[in-house]
Order: structure tokens, then sequence, then C-alpha cells
């Protein structure tokens, strides 16, 4: 269901579910032309990242990981700054010296991106220490994939979040429903003896909900009530936000399997190729997004379709600017190891 | 001047920068270890209620949290207590705190201190024995301060509070009981400034943390037998202070090096390397380091005792050397 607000708000969620959508697209035809790398993409997910972070306020703070475009995106980055940060290229948000494993910028609130995974579980907590002990009413929301489960910070952080009533959101993104990769001998997913990831919450006293991700209102909701209960000093909130695995991340490099989103599949079930059908047609959830959209009176295919013109001249417009930039000074690699307040000259 | 123990040096500075900044809050407890000091520890506790915490058994958990806590705001020290237990949070010291200023461009300081009590403290064995500082040397973001005397442990200790960076404290617990002067007045010991604990012309003794202790008594042996021994403390590993350190070896021309790191990659084999690449035409004999042998140290006080670097294995490296 879509969140109850009104048409204007809604086509901003929408605005961003695209860009993330588009700018993801972008990336992996580009890693077909030239060497980008090693990323991960956030196509499937959009939503759940869109709803949520839309909530946030100026001061609170973000712990995201590989999987962070699409977080950013939801908290209106720059497309151009960050796939300049991707390429490497000295205009990227951070120099080019965090590139897509490390996406952070300070003025969105992600002060910084840990790739390893499970990392951002103990900084999200302190985060979310710091905001308690300085009295402020921010809150610090960590984001991270199932697979942080299998990792002690996790266990160790949630125990800390409880027993101080710290004011951080743990927000799980469980995208390896119905992961078909494991069982077809590719990279595995979700290893956990828990056949609940709920399971490992209930212990620790912190209330947990499982919500679809792809259902806009559902995400929007626990997530309201989490920061609410954060920022009253109730304490931390462990949401699991469940989507399918999009077939292009089967593989242990992204591909555009499903090729280019075509929007009208929203609205017109005929287009949907029968290649992986069902994903399009039940667990893509910027086209659900659109149908209800639609459905409710509050877009038609033709702005729908307007909108994401907008959003594809945006990415044209990154596009060139990534590209065109310039790669940073190779010496300058030795610089900013340190602060320069304090103690080191 | 008036003299007081290492130990009250360090909580003495703990507590001005608990009354001096509200942002400072202490992260663990055991500063003082299992020593009969510790109890000045619980008055600190008592006196800053709500700025002491006691985390749960949860290395990673508490240190990455303090990392956290840095980043929103807070000017945390945490207390790791052992040494050997920095193992448990080295993904979170090593892999986030040392990367996060350079891999975001410079967007985000990490202004925290991570104090631990290395080295061989006596049947500590194997998994309580450890001397990591060679390792978080390796790891390029981290300051590295090791303290030799009560004047040193406060002073450094204020300047890294007032650090913007993630700041290594290399402590032992065998300090503790050193007693030396230390100011009444606030003062602070600039990071990569050395000090000459004892100067002489025969030769150099380069020393960090309780070895200048042991390097300063070797040193007082030698003299007993004619041999003037300077030792250089450089207080801070980093930055470092290379020219101090040149600059003995350039005046003796001879250098014993005592490391209570194992001898593999140790604090002392970069010690040596500095003077090899930097001052090799100075040397008029190898350089000889006097360090911990190469195995898990090991319970019995006869075994420890043999591999650890004692006064008397400087006193025959000495010798050796000048011989």
């Amino acid at each position: 269901m879509l969140p109850t607000l009104s048409t204007k708000v809604l086509l901003g969620l929408l605005e961003k579910a695209l860009a993330i959508r588009r700018f993801e697209e972008m990336l992996v035809k580009l890693a077909g032309k030239i060497d980008v790398g090693h990323f991960h993409v956030y196509v499937g997910q959009e939503i759940t990242g869109v709803a949520a972070l839309d909530l946030l306020e100026t001061g609170d703070l973000c712990f995201t990981t590989h999987r962070n475009h699409g977080h950013l995106l939801a908290r209106g980055a720059d497309p151009a700054l960050m796939l300049a940060e991707i390429l490497g290229k000295s205009t990227g948000y951070c120099g080019g010296r965090g590139g897509t494993l490390h996406l952070a910028s300070t003025e969105l609130g992600f002060p910084t991106t840990s790739s390893a995974v499970g990392g951002c579980t103990p900084l999200a907590t302190g985060a979310a220490f710091g905001m308690d002990r300085l009295g402020s009413d921010r809150v610090s929301v960590c984001l991270f994939g199932d697979g942080a489960l299998e990792e002690g910070s996790y266990h160790e952080s949630i125990n800390i979040a409880a027993l101080e009533k710290l004011p951080v959101i743990f927000l799980c993104e469980n995208n390896s429903l119905e992961a078909l990769g494991q069982k077809a001998g590719e990279y595995p997913s979700s290893t956990l003896a828990a056949e609940r990831l709920t399971d490992l919450v209930d212990p620790f006293g912190v209330p947990a909900i499982t919500i679809d991700g792809c259902d806009g209102k559902a995400v929007r909701d626990g997530m309201t009530e989490a920061i609410d209960r954060a920022r009253s000093g109730e304490g931390p909130t462990f949401i699991e936000a469940c989507t399918v695995r999009w077939p292009g991340n089967r593989p242990l490099w992204p591909a555009l399997v499903t090729g280019e989103t075509n929007l009208s599949m929203a609205w017109d079930e005929t287009v949907i190729p029968e290649k992986f059908r069902e994903w399009h047609a039940t667990q893509d959830g910027v086209l659900r997004f659109v149908r209800e959209m639609i459905d409710e009176g509050h877009a038609t295919p033709e702005t729908v379709i307007a909108l994401d013109e907008l959003v594809q001249d945006q990415m044209r417009t990154a596009e060139n600017f990534a590209l065109e930039s310039p790669y940073p000074e190779p010496e300058t690699a030795l610089d900013l190891v340190f602060a320069k307040s304090g103690s080191v000259p | 001047m008036r003299e007081i123990l290492y130990a009250e040096a360090l909580v003495e500075g703990l507590r001005e920068l608990l009354e001096a900044d509200e942002r400072v809050h202490l992260m663990g407890q055991y500063f003082l270890g299992l020593t009969s000091h510790r109890e000045l520890m619980a008055d600190v506790r008592d006196s800053f209620p709500g700025r002491v915490y006691y985390p749960p058994i949860a290395e990673l958990g508490y240190v990455g949290a303090a990392i956290g806590a840095a980043i929103a705001g807070l000017r945390p020290i945490v207390d790791i207590a052992t040494a050997s237990f920095i193992f448990q949070a080295f993904p979170q010291i090593v892999n986030e705190a040392a990367n996060i200023h350079y891999m975001t461009g410079g967007q985000t300081k990490v202004p925290v201190i991570f104090h631990f009590n290395h080295g061989i403290r006596g049947g500590g064995a194997a998994q309580h024995s450890h001397s990591p500082q060679a390792m978080l040397w390796n790891t390029p973001g981290l300051e590295i301060m090791a303290p030799s005397s009560p004047y040193d442990v406060k002073g450094l200790l204020k300047t890294a509070a007032e650090s913007d960076n993630p700041t290594a404290f290399v402590d032992h617990t065998r300090l503790f009981d050193v007693i030396g002067p230390v100011p009444e007045d606030d003062y602070m010991i600039p990071f990569g400034q050395a000090d000459i604990k004892r100067g002489g012309k025969d030769i150099t003794l380069l020393a960090s943390s309780f070895m200048v202790q042991r390097a300063l008594s070797a040193a007082e042996t030698l003299a007993e037998q004619g041999i003037d021994a300077e030792v250089v403390d450089p207080r801070t590993l980093v930055p470092l202070d290379e020219d101090t350190i040149l600059e003995s070896v350039a005046k003796t021309h001879y250098l014993v090096i005592v490391d209570e790191c194992h001898r593999r990659c140790g604090v002392g084999a970069e010690f040596a390397a500095l003077v090899v690449e930097k001052a090799f035409s100075d040397l008029r004999a190898p350089i000889v380091r006097v360090s911990t042998e190469d195995v898990p140290v090991p319970f019995s006080q006869t075994l420890e005792r043999y591999i650890e670097p004692t006064e008397d294995k400087v006193i025959q490296a000495v010798l050796r050397v000048l011989s």
C-alpha cells in the first residue's frame, strides 16, 4: 500500500525511487563499457530506502554498507557526485578515496560507510550512545543486510543498545528471500541457523517487526514508530524489511538480466516479458509503487513517464559530469591520513 | 616539584579531562588493570556519574561503539584493559577507526583514545601478555603514544584528548609504581617529541613504554662499569621523532634497541630499519635488538623470564656491541 501522504509528497518519493533505479541501471550499463570494478546495486529495494529514510531529519545519522547507493540517493544525494566517486574521480563525495564501497557524505548524514559485513552495527550503536550522552534527540539508523546477522558484531551491538536504551534503529534489509543464487551454486546468501531473523532479536527484548520492504506504507509506518520510540528515549527497534532479490543480483557481478525498466509494465501486464515475469509483476517495488499511484489517482501513466524522463535526464547529466571529471593528482594519495587539527603536525 | 606515582598521574589526567570537557566519557573501567591502584578508578567513577560506562564483555561492540560515539560528537576514552583483548576489537580499530578520515576524503573525524595495558606482567601467559603496538603501527591512521614516566603519561594523555584522530594509548601495568615529578599546573607534551631520558656518550639505548625503565636500570649498571649510555624514549610512535633518534646515534655511534614486542616485525624492527636507512654511516657496529623471543609468552616464571627482554640481556647486548 501507499503511505498516507499527499500526491506531491508521494511524487517526491517516486522520483527518488526512480532515481535509484535509473542510477543503478546507468552504472551496470557503464560497467559494460569501462572498468568500474566490483559494485553492489540496490535494485528491488528502492521502496524500503526511500520510504524509511525520508523520515529522517538533519542531524540524524545513517550507517550503511557496501550496498549503499540507494540509501544516499534516498537522502537526496547528487547522482553526479556519487558516480564520480564510484569512478574514482576527484569530484566525488570522498574525492575518490572511498569509491562504491565507502560512499559517505556528512552533509547527507552518512559519516562513514563500512563495507566489512557487520562493520556498521557497532558504529551506529555508538553514534546513538553519543547522541544519548550528549542529550540530543537525534537518531542513528543502522542499515544492513541479513548477512550481517551472521557476524558477532550485531549481537554485541544490539545487546549494548538494548541495555542502554539507545536511539538506534536496526533496519535489516533481508533481500535473500527466495534467493535462488545459493541453490544454483552461486554466491551464497543468508546462512543462519535461526528460522526467522527476528529470532535473533527477541532475546534482547528489542521490539522487532517484519514487513514487506516493497510496501511503502508498511515501511513508513514501521519506521515512524521506530523513530518515535528512539527520539522519546525508549530505545532501539529492529525492522526486517523483506524484498525478493532482483534477478540481476544473482550473479556475483550485477547484470541487467531483466533489461532496463520499462515503466509501462506497471499498468500494462502484456508488455512484461515472460522471463522473470513473477519478479516484475509482483516483486518489483518501483513498478508496484507506480501501479498504486495510478490506481489511487495520484498519477497517470503520462505523469509517471514525464517524471521518469526528468530522472533519466539527470542521470545523463550525472554520467557526463562523472566521465569528464579528472582523476585525483597521484601524489594526493598521501594526504588526509590524519585530521590536521590535533597533535599531528 | 612534587613526585607522584605513574598510576596517580594517569588518573589525575583522566579526572582533569572529565572535569574540563563534558564530551569526554570513559568507556570501560580497567585503566589500572587488577593492580592495587585500581581503587583510584572507583573514585573517578563515583565523581562523574553517567560519564563512566560499564560495557558488557564485548570488546568488538563497545570499542566500535566508542568510535561511533566519537563520530557523533563525544570524545571517548575507551579502555580495552589487557592489550591481548584488543584483537577482539581489531575489526573496529584497524578497519574502521583508522580508515574513516581517509576514506571519507577528510569529512569525518574520529577523536577516540584506545587505552590498553600491554606486555609481560608476570604469569599472564600467552593470552594476557601481548604487545600489539607494532601491529597497530602497521596501520596508517592511528596515532600511538607509549609513555614511560608519570610526567609523560599525563602530558601525552592531555594531547591525545585534544587530537581529532584515533589514538592508541600503549600502557603497561609495570609502570604504575614508577615515581616521578609531575607539575601541579596543567601541561601538555606535544606528540612527535622524543625525550632523552638519560644523557650519555658511549651508546644509545632506544626503548619505549616500560622498556625505557628497564633501559634506565641497565644504564645505571653500565655506568658502574664506565659505560655512559644514552636512553632515548620516542614517547610517541606516531608521529615519530626521527631526528632525536638519529642525532643520538650520530653522537654515540652504537645502538641497542630494547623492545617488548616479539622480535619479528616488532617496534624494534622498525627502529632498526629507520637507523639503517638514514644513519648507516654513523654506526660503528651492527645494531642489536633485545626483544621478546618469537614464542607465545609462557606461564611459568622461569620460562617467562627466559624469553623477555631483561636488564641483564640489555647489559650483555651493550657489552657485545661495544666489544
